[in-house]
């Protein structure tokens, strides 16, 4: 094992001290602070371990990395994980002394260790199993009897404890502590009794439990989907991005036998730092479901229908063109396209808005922010967010909805002392580690925000009370020079849409309160559905057009790239909606979108679905919406395309392929290719490469961000978009074992925090199963394979001036320039040449919607806040078997003094009269602020979703006893 | 009584301001809960974290630790027979032998009136008394056959209830009118404290400089 990891994990950024150790008679750099393990390894010599974690904090529980250090008295054995380097100090890791120690180590481990390797999901990628192999002693003199536990018991859905296997060694209870902040596994007992374990009846119930798997150096702690699926020497295996919400954490994509089988999260230094939350990691279930939509389906009568894509792809032209025929373009909607990779979105943008000539496209289902808002706000990284001089969070419950950019957060608020000032409706999870919460009822968030931003006067100065407004003011006027600027740099706003109760006019206008006052400040975007950000990026969108223009500014480029573009500024979904049920929309198409359990209105959703004479969805699942439709194209799903998707930075990295789709799926560019051929029109598409090309030839956002920029394997944390108009640096590392990518590979960021430590190897004591089996190597989707030998293939130093928007221009072949490291560990890539051409349009400004007014509250009334939940009713959660059942039970929450004041019994259930009445159950919940009434969308048939008017600015609802 | 009384969490609260990280006081906390029930059920546990802003499973951890700290239910009278080698030489297997068979229980077990439970204990520092035992961590030495069960009835009979309160409580003399050091007081000196260290850690970082 030890030739398999050379290097160590990235040290910390920005410190460039170095001091020197001595190891095994070597000389070696060291970086203060960092531990002899680290160090060691790093310079290549790799020390068996255990519980040592790069990315946690050291316990030396488990003794496995135990070296000879000297000290005043001559060489003494102490564990590498635990002691810091120091100036001259001296480690031997192969004496006779430590080989023993080791033996010896290994030996008391495997004491109590059952060896059931032939039935443990870990052989064949269990350190435990190849650091015993390595360094152990080969036999055991132990022949009294083991402990003995009861084999697994589940702690919850999705984990099993098999508590025989476990060698203690706290990685499982360090990562729920210090990293999930839910310590709900814990040691119990101690000595030989000592057993990890949940507090009895209650569960592992943490949205990140299967990470502990992941970490587990054993097979003590199992994931209940993959339990017995397969054998890691079976797997093959692609780097890939996770697209079930918009993190995009970087995972790995495992199958056997053309069935997906997990997935695993890859140390990302910018987006996941090697977490995933459940629902991404679990969700594969749903790519492997029977219920998948596997042929082109047909409405005859009241019955779908199988036919061939031919007949289908007929069907859907003739309707769809004859609603043109009939109406113009503006007669037809499309809705949905979150869940399309950039190029595939892009495909669709091109056949909606240079095809069929409607600009009534959009991504978004009533439940994000404008185009204009998320596109046209200064962009802020999820590194910048980490380290702000203040961290604003005007968002939904991130660990809702975005749960590894909570994580990510959560410890720069715990662990770095990022002040994080919260607005909010209801507390949140992060709401514990603010510095200041402060809330608003809903439809006041604007107000708060202006007063949160209120210039200091004699009046009123910033902060000295003990309010939370009055911390966060202090925070924000920080005299020691520690805080952000009072034109807001080093602040990042987090700017999400936390109720869809509430219009996204009220978010926006906040937005234009903290961008007005501070235009230094950054954003990041917290929209959660998938590549949202890459279906925005890519014009699906009213009065947008790919690469972050408006359909106005862009209409020239985009005439001259495709032809034509549409005439008029387009509906958004709720405009598409309404417009379908006053027969004024007539087709609508379905892009993997369900209005009718999605859309927060329904009812509105049910009058447009109704209205719509012609409905194609392009789908992997019939759900409510699509199995109303006309025509349904069965789409191929995740893993079973490749292509490249966007995260909330904007960060574009690549999707990997690894499955084939079930019956005759195809992927959704080959759709929107085929169909817009129907319609006498051509993408001029016949690889999703080529639409990445076409992309970066045409999209103004993403000049430069070439395919072989993407591919790069320095590039392997992805691009962020717009390509900076400075040099950025690639780190360049050593590359992972095996000769693949590495793995730590920094990005480039735009603006501050360029560069990233260099990527160190996967370490396969770290993340056991990746670096085991990296031998199947990576896809390359720019199809030159990653080199050899830690050499570096060439980025381009400056990118092909315009090469013009004429369509179907491919790029000129030519030999790009390489790019020698300009100095060990870094790349130089050239900016985009982007204003090189006059008529290539600007990206998109930031303009606020005019404000609206907002009712005032009626004393008998409660204030709606609808939020999202991780596990929901919505297609994905219920196609996985094992998320499925998490899903919370629906009801509406209301704080006590509230429903005192009704007369309404906790517990019980009421009529709940919003926009429809509905009968709820109600539950008392003091952490709800009096005067508000909290649902949850997408639970069940409760039809949260049928009280909410998506035209208003607030909703309210009544209380009634049955 | 499933939860701790509000005397109880009064005092719980006093002793989480004594520690600069609340969290220390768990043991402390965990030894006033025994003292309501004699043991900690699961109900109390799960008070005590919501008392502590931690999770059940920490109060668990920390309980499950200590042999002294009970996760199971225990007689009012825990009788600890001590067999190391002092008392053993001195007949402490018979005498353990002979509790079993007066109180018709097992080591490890507790009588159903749950007044007794029997356990078997490593040197108590009793030795020039062996055999020797403890009720509720109180001494008896120099017990034989005779003496135990004069010691059992005296206990059933509630005679010794002023030298051996019920099992969990460890201290008769219950701390009266709040804390010995105002808190408020506690706290001024750890901000000194904390000051005077903040000041010799930049001296000496200023020196090193
Ligand atoms: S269950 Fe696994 S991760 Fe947790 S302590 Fe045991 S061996 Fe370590
Ligand atoms: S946080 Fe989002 S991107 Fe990351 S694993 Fe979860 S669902 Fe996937
Ligand atoms: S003690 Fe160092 S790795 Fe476990
Ligand atoms: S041996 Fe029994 S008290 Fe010491």
């Amino acid at each position: 094992m030890a030739d398999t990891a050379t290097a160590g994990p990235g040290g910390r950024p920005g410190n460039t001290e170095t001091l020197s150790i001595v190891v095994d008679g070597r000389q070696v750099e060291a970086r203060p602070g960092e531990m002899v393990i680290a160090a060691a390894e790093r310079a290549g010599t790799y020390i068996p371990r255990f519980c040592y974690h790069p990315r946690m904090k050291p316990v030396g529980m488990c003794r496995m990395c135990l070296v000879e250090i000297r000290g005043p008295r001559g060489y003494s054995l102490q564990p590498a994980c635990f002691v810091a380097v120091a100036d001259g100090q001296e480690v031997r890791t192969t004496s006779d002394k430590v080989k023993k120690a080791q033996d010896g180590v290994l030996e008391f481990l495997l004491i109590n260790h059952p060896l059931d390797c032939p039935v443990c999901d870990k052989g064949g990628e269990c350190p435990l199993q190849d650091q015993t192999l390595a360094y152990g002693p080969g036999e055991s003199r132990f022949v009294e009897e083991k402990r003995h536990f009861a084999k697994p018991i589940p702690i919850s859905g999705l984990v099993d404890l098999d508590r025989e296997r476990c060698i203690q060694c706290a990685r499982c209870t360090r990562f729920a502590d210090e990293h999930a902040g839910e310590p709900l596994i814990n040691f119990i007992g101690r000595g030989d009794q000592l057993e990890v374990n949940t507090y009895p009846d209650h569960p592992f119930a943490s949205y990140f439990s299967g990470n502990t798997v992941q970490i587990c150096p054993v097979g003590a702690l199992t994931a209940a989907p993959y339990r017995f699926r397969a054998r890691p020497w079976d797997l093959e295996q692609v780097e890939s991005t996770c697209t079930s919400c918009a993190v995009g954490c970087r995972v790995v994509v495992q199958s056997s036998s053309n069935r997906l089988t997990r997935y695993l999260g890859v140390d990302s230094d910018p987006v996941n730092q090697t977490w995933l939350c459940d629902k991404g990691r679990f969700d594969f279930e749903a790519v492997n479901s029977d219920d998948r939509v596997t042929h082109p389906l047909v409405r005859r009568g009241d019955e779908l229908v199988e036919v061939s894509w031919d007949d289908a792809l007929a069907a859907a032209a003739q309707g769809l063109a004859g609603v043109k025929h009939r109406g113009g373009p503006s007669a037809v909607g499309v809705i949905g396209g979150a869940r399309l990779p950039n190029e595939d979105a892009y495909a669709w943008a091109k056949l909606a808005k240079g095809v069929l000539g409607t600009d009534s496209v959009d991504a978004q289902l009533g439940d994000g922010l404008p185009a204009e808002v998320v596109l046209g706000l200064p962009r802020a990284t999820i590194d910048q967010a980490c380290s702000a001089d203040a961290l604003v969070l005007l968002a939904p419950d991130l660990r809702e909805e975005l749960p590894v950019l909570f994580l990510r957060l959560r410890e720069a608020a715990v662990e770095r002392g990022v002040p994080v000032i919260e607005l909010t409706a209801v507390p949140t999870a992060m709401t514990r580690y603010a510095s200041a919460s402060l809330t608003y009822g809903p439809g006041e968030v604007a107000a708060l925000a202006r007063a949160l931003v209120a210039p200091e006067t004699e009046s009123a100065p910033a902060g000295d009370g003990e309010q939370p407004l009055d911390v966060a003011r202090a925070i924000l006027h920080r005299r020691d020079g520690q805080g952000p600027g009072a034109d807001g740099d080093g602040v990042v706003v987090v700017l999400g849409r936390p109720s869809v109760a509430e219009a996204d006019d009220m978010v926006d206008e906040a937005a234009a309160v903290l961008f007005g006052a501070w235009p230094e400040a950054r954003f990041l975007p917290a929209l959660r559905r998938s590549n949202v950000h890459g279906a925005l990026d890519m014009g699906l969108a009213p009065g947008i057009l790919p690469g972050r223009v408006g359909l106005d500014e862009a209409r020239a480029w985009y005439t001259a790239a495709w032809g034509a573009v549409p005439e008029e500024r387009g509906l958004d979904t709720a405009g598409m909606l309404s417009a379908a049920a006053e027969k004024r929309i007539e087709a609508l198409v379905l892009l993997g979108a369900d209005p009718l359990t999605d859309f927060p209105d329904r009812q509105l959703a049910q009058r447009g679905m109704a209205g719509a004479t012609f409905v194609v969805a392009v789908d992997a699942f019939l759900n409510e919406s699509s199995g109303q439709a006309d025509v349904v194209l069965p789409a191929a799903m995740y893993a079973e395309r490749s292509g490249t998707t966007t995260n909330v930075e904007g960060r574009i990295s690549r999707l990997g392929q690894k499955v084939v789709g079930p019956g005759v799926t195809r992927p959704d560019w080959m759709i929107a290719a085929e169909l817009a051929a129907r319609l006498g029109g051509d993408l001029g598409m016949d690889t999703v490469d080529a639409v990445w090309d076409e992309i970066e030839r045409v999209a103004p956002s993403h000049a430069g961000i070439t395919r072989r920029l993407i591919g790069d394997p320095h590039a392997a944390d992805g691009i962020v978009a717009p390509m900076p108009r400075v040099p950025v640096r690639l780190a360049v590392g050593t590359g992972r074992p095996g000769g693949a990518a590495p793995v730590h590979a920094g990005a480039t960021d735009t603006g501050a925090g360029a560069t990233q430590p260099a990527p160190g190897p996967i370490d396969p004591m770290a993340t056991p199963g990746i670096g085991a089996i990296e031998s199947q190597g990576i896809p390359n989707i720019a199809g030159a394979p990653p080199t050899a030998n830690g050499e570096v293939p060439g980025i381009p130093s400056d990118v092909p001036a315009d090469a013009g928007p004429a369509p179907r221009a491919g790029p000129p072949e030519t030999q790009l320039p390489v790019a020698g490291p300009s100095q060990p560990g870094a790349l130089e890539v050239g900016p985009p040449d982007v204003p090189s051409s006059a008529d290539r349009p600007a990206l998109v400004r930031f303009t606020p919607a005019k404000p609206r007014s907002v009712p005032a509250p009626d004393s008998y009334a409660l204030r709606l806040v609808a939020r999202h939940r991780l596990y929901d009713h919505g297609t994905l959660v219920q196609a996985c078997p094992s998320l499925a059942p998490l899903a919370p039970s629906p009801g509406l929450r209301a704080n006590p003094y509230d429903l005192d004041r009704l007369g309404v019994q906790t517990g019980g259930r009421v009529r709940v009269r919003g926009r429809e009445a509905l009968e709820m159950g109600v539950l008392a919940d003091t952490d709800v602020p009096r005067g508000v009434a909290v649902i949850d969308l997408d639970l069940a048939d409760d039809g949260a979703e049928d009280l909410i008017d998506s035209g208003r600015t607030v909703n309210d609802v009544r209380l009634e006893t049955l | 009584m499933a939860r701790l009384s509000a005397e109880a969490v009064a005092q719980a609260r006093e002793l989480m301001s004594l520690y600069p990280d609340s969290r220390s006081a768990l043991v402390p906390i965990c030894h006033l809960a025994q003292a309501e029930e004699g043991w900690l059920s699961p109900e109390v546990m799960e008070h005590i974290a919501e008392l502590m802003g931690i999770t059940p499973a920490e109060v668990l951890g920390t309980a499950s630790f200590y042999e002294m700290l009970r996760t199971e239910p225990v007689g009012r009278y825990m009788v600890s027979v001590c067999t190391n080698i002092a008392c053993l030489l001195n007949g402490a297997y018979e005498l353990l032998e002979h509790a079993e068979e007066r109180l018709a229980i097992g080591v490890g077990a507790t009588t159903p009136d749950q007044m007794f439970s029997l356990e078997e204990a490593e040197c108590i520092a009793f030795c020039d008394r062996a055999p020797c035992l403890q009720v509720n961590h109180r001494f008896f030495g120099s017990v034989d056959d005779e003496r135990f069960d004069t010691l059992v009835e005296d206990l059933a009979a509630g005679r010794l209830d002023d030298d051996v309160p019920h099992h969990g409580v460890l201290s008769r003399v219950r701390r009266q009118g709040g804390l010995a050091v105002p808190a408020e007081q506690v706290r001024a000196e750890r901000a000194e404290a904390d000051r005077a260290r903040a000041e010799r850690a930049a001296a000496a970082q200023a020196e090193r400089s």
